[in-house]
């Protein structure tokens, strides 16, 4: 009887991989061998049932990475694909820059009001994403809430809505809580009696941080920054709402491919690029987490 | 060491101090405790401490979970700010100095080892603080492995050491940048009884080895005992008593001190009548004699502890401290025996024998008729 439940139980995460990931992901990667075609669904080949294992082996036959190749002619797929990292890069950057504090502030208060601040930190998620990304639109217009403070200070009016600061502002403001989280659950553990005694050893309260707390502090920061870099490179709708034409990012390329070209190679092709240059830190992203699961 | 001539009155605990700057009114103390208070809320943690701890001394704080003591040395190392009184080292008021700038160490409960620096860099750590050269820093470093036997460890990470290994290289690494004083908090609360033992000589051989003033805290009396040269006993905030192992042993400042350090049979009733060094006391068990201060009339308690009780299964033929009672029960504990004896429905007391001989002619058991006894030098008398 045990040995049947644990026996689903390790079944279960499989079934699901292989249902909602690998499943998915290997049409995505056929899609990405197959040329357009002016069909419905618009590309070929298709396999042929009809001609049982012959008309697989014509399907099969019928792939290739002529899609890739077209990647590498088109510079846009490059521009789209290096500002993609570049700004996901810089988005993380910013966030570590602005997580950091506010993760190690909360985690210096007592327990109620850290609670209570963790909550604040995790409440915008009850809005709707959109709505939220939307009210962003109505700050950063140039009639809008942003420039109104400003002329009311005095200031100048600014024109970022429609650039790639507006993207950053829109991606900081929405990944914030994933840098946080982790960065906070690693300082709320600390041993409080560590940076006693390195204080005890002489050491100034900053020194005290650079040399105990900030170290112990790299796997949060490490979990943070690739749960905001992963899905920042990929990110559609901020960069689709505030970064208008100008701003290139993959996850809108992979949009107008599909949607308004109707290439799904080209589509699928880009997606899997992504997906492969994505690998290596959410590898790193793995076993960073083991690290902090064991500690 | 100050000149005191031997006396006729025999020592207490049987022991003779060479060591005792406490009894040397020219002495002046390493550490002054001033009038020292601190409270946390409502409840005042500790409450007006006056204590003088001395150079190379090993002393010892000593009471129950919320005594105040950790507080106490907490103050010490500045991770506490006192409410009132001052704080004194080397003649030099050290309450506004940061825990950072004050050459006074600590060695945590818990170690507090830095778990991302090697047990090398972990003893390095107050050294580069203090900006010595690199090269001397290592030898220091080496030196320190040394000390603590930990040789060829230098490159470990402290969770690849065991329990007894990291507790050596707090150690190592709280007496490394050469404090003034070190701080123990219950050194040896994480070690098993065997361990803990031997640690204790360790770390009296180590202090008085390196020639450095140790101030323990510890709830375990057994441990204060064997490692103090003073013990200071708190009790809510304050202190009760502080002296020589000995004398807070042998000569307890009231009842709480007797009953916390060690087992005792308490005694209460009356003066009746004094007679020299020796006072009479009526008590519901018996008349008592007893060697103490008091005068007729006074309330007071007799203390007599276990070992210092005789058993005997014939009566002896002296009257005087002659209880009769009967076994209700005993412990083996190998080097002694302790038997609890009734001696009036609901009323037992303990005493102790040294299991000197490894066969006994007529053994005690369970039940038997006993008739116990103590000197009247052996009993305290306390006001309180």
């Amino acid at each position: 009887m045990r040995r049947g439940r644990s026996g689903l139980a390790a079944i279960l995460p499989v079934l699901w991989l292989a249902l909602f990931f690998a499943f998915p992901f290997m049409l995505v990667a056929k899609l990405s061998l197959s040329d357009t075609a002016l069909a419905m669904p618009p590309y070929a080949p298709r396999i042929d049932w009809s001609q049982g294992l012959a008309g697989v082996r014509a399907f099969l036959a019928g792939l290739d990475g002529e899609t890739y190749g077209r990647l590498t002619q088109d510079r846009l797929y490059l521009d789209a694909y290096l500002s993609s990292l570049r700004i996901a890069g810089t988005g993380t950057v910013l966030l570590l820059l602005i997580g950091y504090p506010i993760a190690y502030g909360i985690s210096r208060f007592s327990p109620a009001v850290r609670q209570a601040l963790v909550m604040a930190v995790i409440l915008p998620f009850w809005t709707s994403f959109l709505i939220r990304i939307y009210a962003w639109i109505a700050i950063l217009k140039p009639a809008g809430v942003l420039n109104a403070g400003l002329a009311a200070l005095g200031l100048p009016p600014v024109d970022i809505l429609n650039t790639e600061t507006a993207v950053l502002l829109g991606l900081v403001y929405a990944y914030l809580p994933f840098m946080v989280l982790p960065l906070y659950a690693v300082l709320e553990k600390q041993d409080q009696s560590l940076i006693e005694a390195a204080q005890d050893l002489g050491a100034t309260p900053l020194s005290a941080f650079w040399r105990v707390t900030f170290p112990l502090s790299i796997p949060g920061a490490a979990a943070g920054a690739l749960l905001c870099f992963i899905p920042m490179a990929g990110e559609f709708v901020i960069p689709d709402l505030l970064g208008g034409s100008e701003t290139l990012m993959l996850g809108k390329v992979i949009w107008t491919e599909f949607f308004a070209n109707r290439d799904w190679p080209a589509a699928s092709a880009v997606a899997i690029v992504l997906l492969a240059t994505l690998i290596a830190p959410i590898l790193l992203f793995e076993r960073q987490q083991a690290k902090v699961l064991r500690s | 060491m100050n000149g005191r001539a031997p006396t006729s009155r025999p020592q207490i605990g049987g022991i003779r101090e060479t060591f005792a700057p406490w009894d040397d009114p020219a002495a002046r103390p390493l550490v002054r405790f001033d009038g020292v208070s601190k409270g946390f809320g409502e409840t005042r943690a500790v409450a007006g401490v006056d204590l003088a701890i001395y150079e190379r001394e090993f002393f010892a704080l000593l009471g129950p979970s919320g005594c105040g003591k950790t507080t106490l040395m907490r103050m010490l190392a500045g991770f506490e700010t006192p409410d009132a009184g001052r704080i004194w080292l080397a003649d030099r008021d050290i309450a506004a100095d940061p825990p950072h700038r004050r050459p006074v160490h600590m060695m945590f409960q818990a170690y507090a080892l830095f778990p991302h620096l090697s047990v090398a860099q972990n003893i390095a750590f107050g050294l580069k603080r203090q900006g010595l050269p690199k090269a001397e820093i290592a030898a220091r470093v080496e030196e320190m492995l040394a000390l603590v036997k930990l040789e060829g460890l230098g490159r470990r990470r402290p969770d690849q050491l065991s329990g007894g290994q990291r507790q050596r290289v707090a150690l190592a690494r709280a007496i490394a940048p050469r404090p003034r004083i070190l701080l123990l908090d219950e050194p040896m609360a994480a070690l098993d009884k065997k361990l803990r033992e031997e640690t204790q000589f360790e770390l009296m051989t180590l202090q008085q080895t390196l020639g450095m003033t140790f101030m323990i805290v510890t709830h375990d009396q057994d441990e204060a005992m064997v490692v103090a040269d003073r013990i200071a006993v708190m009790r809510e905030g304050r202190i009760v008593q502080v002296g020589r192992p000995a004398e807070v042993y042998e000569a307890p400042a009231d009842r709480y001190v007797a009953g916390f350090i060690g087992d005792v049979t308490l005694f209460p009733g009356r003066i009746t009548a004094r007679e020299g060094p020796l006072v009479r006391l009526q008590s519901d068990d018996g008349a008592f004699d007893a060697e103490g201060a008091g005068d007729v009339g006074d309330q007071v308690w007799l203390a007599v502890r276990p070992e210092k009780i005789a058993v005997h299964t014939d009566p002896p033929a002296d009257p005087r401290n002659r209880i009769a009672g009967r076994i209700l029960d005993y412990g083996y504990l190998g080097d002694w025996t302790t038997y609890l004896v009734e001696i009036a429905p609901g009323r037992t007391i303990r005493a102790a024998r040294a299991n000197a001989t490894r066969t006994v002619e007529r053994p005690l058991g369970c039940d038997d008729s006993v008739w116990l006894t103590f000197a009247p030098s052996s009993a305290v008398v306390l006001s309180a």
